[in-house]
């Protein structure tokens, strides 16, 4: 937080309690301000991570190692503190173990006051924006300067950090040149990136001359010796500590690592991970107090060096504020792994589109945030940005340590739907449709999501008044009033034969087992089942070609809606019940073949938590997409003759052989993604794959009412990558099938309806 | 260090858009007069670097000013220092900041000439803090990795020069072992 800004003029409450309306109109706001900025810059990011992570060789090695690293250093936390204390002290230096932000300012101010410190120059530091430290200091007369551009700017215009490695990135050039226009105004006013930079350059040079203290953040403390790592590219952190002899470092105590040898790795990765970049310009080492001559610009005459060595002070100053207790706290234990490289950022759409003014809280923004600000703030912070993630999962596997950022929204989640239950809601008239295990009085929106397989069961069943009802003016109004759904969406329409009832009605398996090559069950996921049949009987129709003696017996929904809404009891009874029916299949040899990605990733990711290690291991191994199984089945000698080959010939009709996929979000973070794309290929198809990171609908999420039209932003690359295509477009999701109809005006097919055999 | 390293470590300086000088130590001096801008400071070679620099061919020119005041480092455009290692695979240098003022000197100025002795390349980074670990715990060396000028893009730009220095020279002290070997850039040193 810059040093001027008022307590609470965060992200966070400017969401603050307000209700759909208000949310919709901020983010409306933002879109229009400031999400040009924010996605030119983060979506750049973004692709730089892929360019850089991709030239290393053992990427996933490195991150293993990192990920291996963090998980022992805060297992041995207490030690570590305990070693570090011993070694700065052997160095001549001072640890503070600080209990919360008001006991480290107090020391800060402590340490400012004895060195009679009128001014103080800062490097980049999240953990002093944390404890609000510039403010602190100001009270006291101190003058605190942010000496990153970016923060030096931010503390100009008295804004907060819109992004945690790039603070300014919701600011274009231009608005730039008009601040430092309007503050400084100069006589020939700096215009172009070059002449800004300078200008900040030489106003900040200046500063630093005068600056009695420095004060930096630390990425990384190594216990064994004492050494901090500094992550920069400007060199103000390096001008910060070598112009100032007393040198404060704050620090969360999450930034122990056992020895100098295990920043390694980090070093690796922090910059790649973030901003794209290999490695910054500069990684100081320092093993502080440094050994540098303190350069006395008031005394310039002076030799630089005069060999005497100055009296230079340090202070590492270590921040509890809640690590402890999140270290204790096995769903947001994770969390401290957090490196604050702005991975988890830059690869999430809704990110990419608003930002960290909507999607942060009072410090910390993007997917990990919720972490953050749920251990170190509380949950009503966490809550009020905690639905902006959707768990479309990219971020996963864009952590260089392995952080499951998704789970932790989910169960924070989970905890503000418990903790926020208000019991005077009147719940016993919908008791039937939502038949879950969560709370009386959680929110109705959240629990009809929650429920959506009792719904869509429901619906099924009285297909022809439900989806007149639906389309109905004046229930959508009531809808969109009480449920938050937004009219301007489609709403799902029920099928009258479920996929199941299909199954049966034909006679059940077309090819006997003593024929066939492979035994699968198509699990019928609830879309496919109650919504989207046909992809169901294209799945039946190309195993069937392929040899496969098929069941599709009736199952339980997999958990996926409940889980999206944070209600992890009522998807972890699912689990149980799915495996349960599942199990007799996998006993007897069958194959799982998932139409559906998100209930396959469900399968594979979540279920881990629910089910006993074996019960998971036997149906993730089991369990396969659609796709994923058709590819095997062609590599292990099935006849791509059977399937549907593109149409040939000229004109409008070769247009079928050209496809545009849209893998889904989570079926790439599990790595299925390509196999659609492997198997057109080899039927002769010429596939373009898109390249956005998650169409924006993610589930529920671009049906309510207040994220409808952020969720339309998201799929905007979408719509430019794919929108004058002719070729025919390809999703295997369903909800990136309601997204890319409202994005494109046509609604796509999922890729087991291409490559199946006509009915 | 191999000539893998030496080529690699050229082609990552070429990619950084730094400059590179590469001689056998007696022609160090030249080298670096011509890197180096006016005026000049610098710390001279062994008290910057490791101490076997002082002992070798390897010189600064006269020019360089190096038992500089503040004032003079303040008026400098170009900063001479040694560095203690190179990575290869980054094209960084670890510069130390010692009491001989090399941080300074290569922090405060527009240029910065950094001699390395090809000698003192490692190939990777996991190599560099290898080097790095038993030197802090028991020296309590400071070292900043550097890669390239200084750079900022918060002003709606990529613009080098934000605090540090706008170029980066590298001048690097052939092996007399290795001297047969090219190093013209990155398809040299096969």
């Amino acid at each position: 937080m810059s040093s001027d800004a008022e307590p609470g003029s965060g992200g966070a409450e400017a969401t603050s309690g307000l209700d759909r309306e208000g949310k919709a109109d901020r983010i409306r706001e933002l879109l229009a301000t400031e999400g040009d900025a924010v996605a030119a810059n983060t979506r750049g990011f973004n692709e730089g991570r892929y360019e850089s992570t991709g030239r290393l060789d053992d990427y996933e090695a490195l991150k293993e190692e990192a990920r291996s690293i963090k998980e022992d250093a805060i297992e041995r936390l207490p030690d570590l503190i305990d070693e570090v204390r011993e070694t700065v002290e052997a160095n001549g230096g001072t640890v503070y173990l600080a209990d919360d932000a008001a006991d480290a300012n107090r020391y800060i101010r402590e340490v400012a006051a004895e060195r009679g410190a009128e001014r103080a120059v800062k490097s980049k530091s999240m953990t002093s924006e944390e404890i609000e430290v510039n403010d602190a200091l100001a009270a006291d007369g101190v003058d605190v300067v942010e000496t990153d551009l970016g923060e030096w700017v931010l503390q100009l215009a008295d804004e907060e950090p819109s992004h945690i490695v790039a603070p300014a990135i919701h600011k274009s050039r231009e608005g730039i040149a008009e601040l430092f226009a309007e503050r400084f105004d100069p006589d020939d006013p700096p215009e172009t990136a070059e002449e800004l930079t300078m200008f900040a350059r030489e106003r900040l040079g200046e500063l630093v001359e005068d600056a009695d203290l420095g004060m930096t953040g630390a990425n990384f403390v190594a216990a064994d010796s004492g050494t901090m790592l500094l992550v920069t590219s400007e060199g103000n952190a390096r001008k910060t500590v070598t112009a100032t002899d007393t040198h404060v470092a704050v620090a969360g105590v999450e930034k122990l690592v056992p020895t100098v040898e295990e920043f390694s790795p980090f070093v690796e990765l922090i910059g790649r991970s973030g901003t794209g970049q290999d490695v910054t310009s500069y990684i100081s080492t320092l093993t502080p107090p440094v050994d540098s001559p303190v350069p006395d610009f008031d005394d310039d005459g002076e030799p630089l060096a005069d060999g005497t060595g100055d009296d230079r002070e340090f202070h590492l100053v270590l921040i509890d504020n809640g690590r402890m207790a999140m270290r204790d706290d096995e769903e947001l234990k994770e969390t401290l792994y957090c490196i604050r490289c702005s991975a988890c950022s830059n690869a999430c759409g809704n990110f990419q589109s608003v930002g960290g003014h909507a999607f942060g809280g009072e410090t910390y923004s993007g997917g990990i945030a919720t972490g953050w600000e749920a251990g170190i703030e509380g949950l009503d912070v966490a809550s009020e940005f905690n639905d902006l993630c959707t768990g479309c999962s990219r971020c996963v596997p864009a952590c260089p340590v392995g952080i499951d950022i998704p789970w932790i929204n989910t169960a924070v989640r989970d905890r503000i739907n418990r903790g926020e239950a208000d019991p005077s809601q009147l719940d016993w008239a919908f008791e039937e449709l939502v038949p879950d295990e969560e709370p009386g009085g959680l929110d109705l929106a959240t629990r009809l999501v929650g429920n959506y397989a009792t719904l869509a069961k429901w619906g099924h069943r009285t297909a022809p008044i439900a989806n007149r009802l639906a389309d109905a003016g004046p229930v959508r109004a009531v809808a969109e009033r009480v449920a938050g759904i937004d009219r301007r969406r489609d709403l799902p329409e029920f099928a009258n034969e479920s996929l199941v009832e299909w199954f049966e009605a034909r006679g059940g398996p077309a090819v006997p087992a003593a024929e066939a090559t492979r035994e699968a069950v198509v699990y019928p996921d609830t879309a496919t089942n109650y919504v989207d049949v046909e992809r169901g009987k294209a799945t039946v129709r190309a195993l069937e070609a392929l040899g496969v003696h098929v069941r599709v017996p009736a199952l339980p929904g997999s958990g996926r809606p409940p889980l999206s809404q944070g209600m992890v009891a009522t998807a972890e009874a699912a689990a149980e019940d799915v495996y349960a029916g599942l199990a007799p299949h996998v006993d007897a040899g069958r194959d799982v073949v998932v139409v559906e990605p998100s209930d396959l990733a469900t399968f594979r990711r979540e279920y881990e938590r629910f089910l006993p290690p074996d019960s998971h291991e036997r149906l993730a191994d089991a369990s396969y997409d659609v796709m994923e199984y058709v590819f095997g089945l062609l590599e292990s000698g099935g006849d791509p003759a059977a399937l549907r080959a593109p149409a040939g010939g000229t004109g409008p009709v070769a247009s079928g052989k050209r496809i545009a996929y849209h893998p889904h979000c989570q079926a790439r973070t599990i790595g299925v993604g390509e196999y659609a794309t492997a198997v057109f290929e080899r039927l002769g198809y010429d596939v373009r794959v898109s390249e956005t990171e998650c169409c924006g609908m993610a589930g529920s999420f671009g049906y309510k009412s207040e994220y409808y039209e952020l969720s339309m932003d998201v799929g905007e690359p979408l719509r430019e990558q794919f929108g004058d295509t002719d070729r025919v477009v390809v999703a295997p999701g369903t909800s990136c099938t309601e997204q890319l109809d409202a994005l494109l005006g046509a609604a796509p097919t999922h890729p087991i309806e291409v490559v199946a055999p006509r009915e | 260090m191999t000539l893998a390293d030496t080529s690699t470590f050229a082609g990552r300086l070429a990619d950084l858009g730094v400059e590179v000088s590469a001689g056998p130590p007696e022609e160090c001096a030249a080298m670096v007069d011509a890197a180096a801008g006016d005026p000049a400071v610098g710390v001279p070679l062994g008290r910057s670097g490791p101490d076997a620099l002082a002992d070798s061919p390897a010189s600064l020119p006269d020019r360089v000013e190096t038992e500089p005041t503040t004032a003079d480092l303040r008026a400098a455009h170009t900063g001479v220092t040694a560095a203690s290692l190179g990575v290869a695979a980054y094209g960084s240098v670890a510069l130390e900041a010692d009491a001989a003022g090399t941080e300074p000197v290569s922090l405060f100025v527009d240029r910065h000439v950094v001699v390395l002795r090809e000698t003192d390349l490692v190939p990777d980074m996991a190599d560099a803090f290898d080097w790095l670990g038993p030197r802090s715990r028991d020296e309590s060396v400071d070292v900043v990795f550097a890669t390239g000028p200084s750079a900022t893009a918060d002003m709606g730009g990529l613009v080098h020069g934000a605090h540090g220095p706008k170029a980066v020279h590298v001048v690097l002290l052939r092996d007399r072992d290795m001297a047969e070997g090219s190093l013209d850039g990155p398809e040299g040193g096969r």
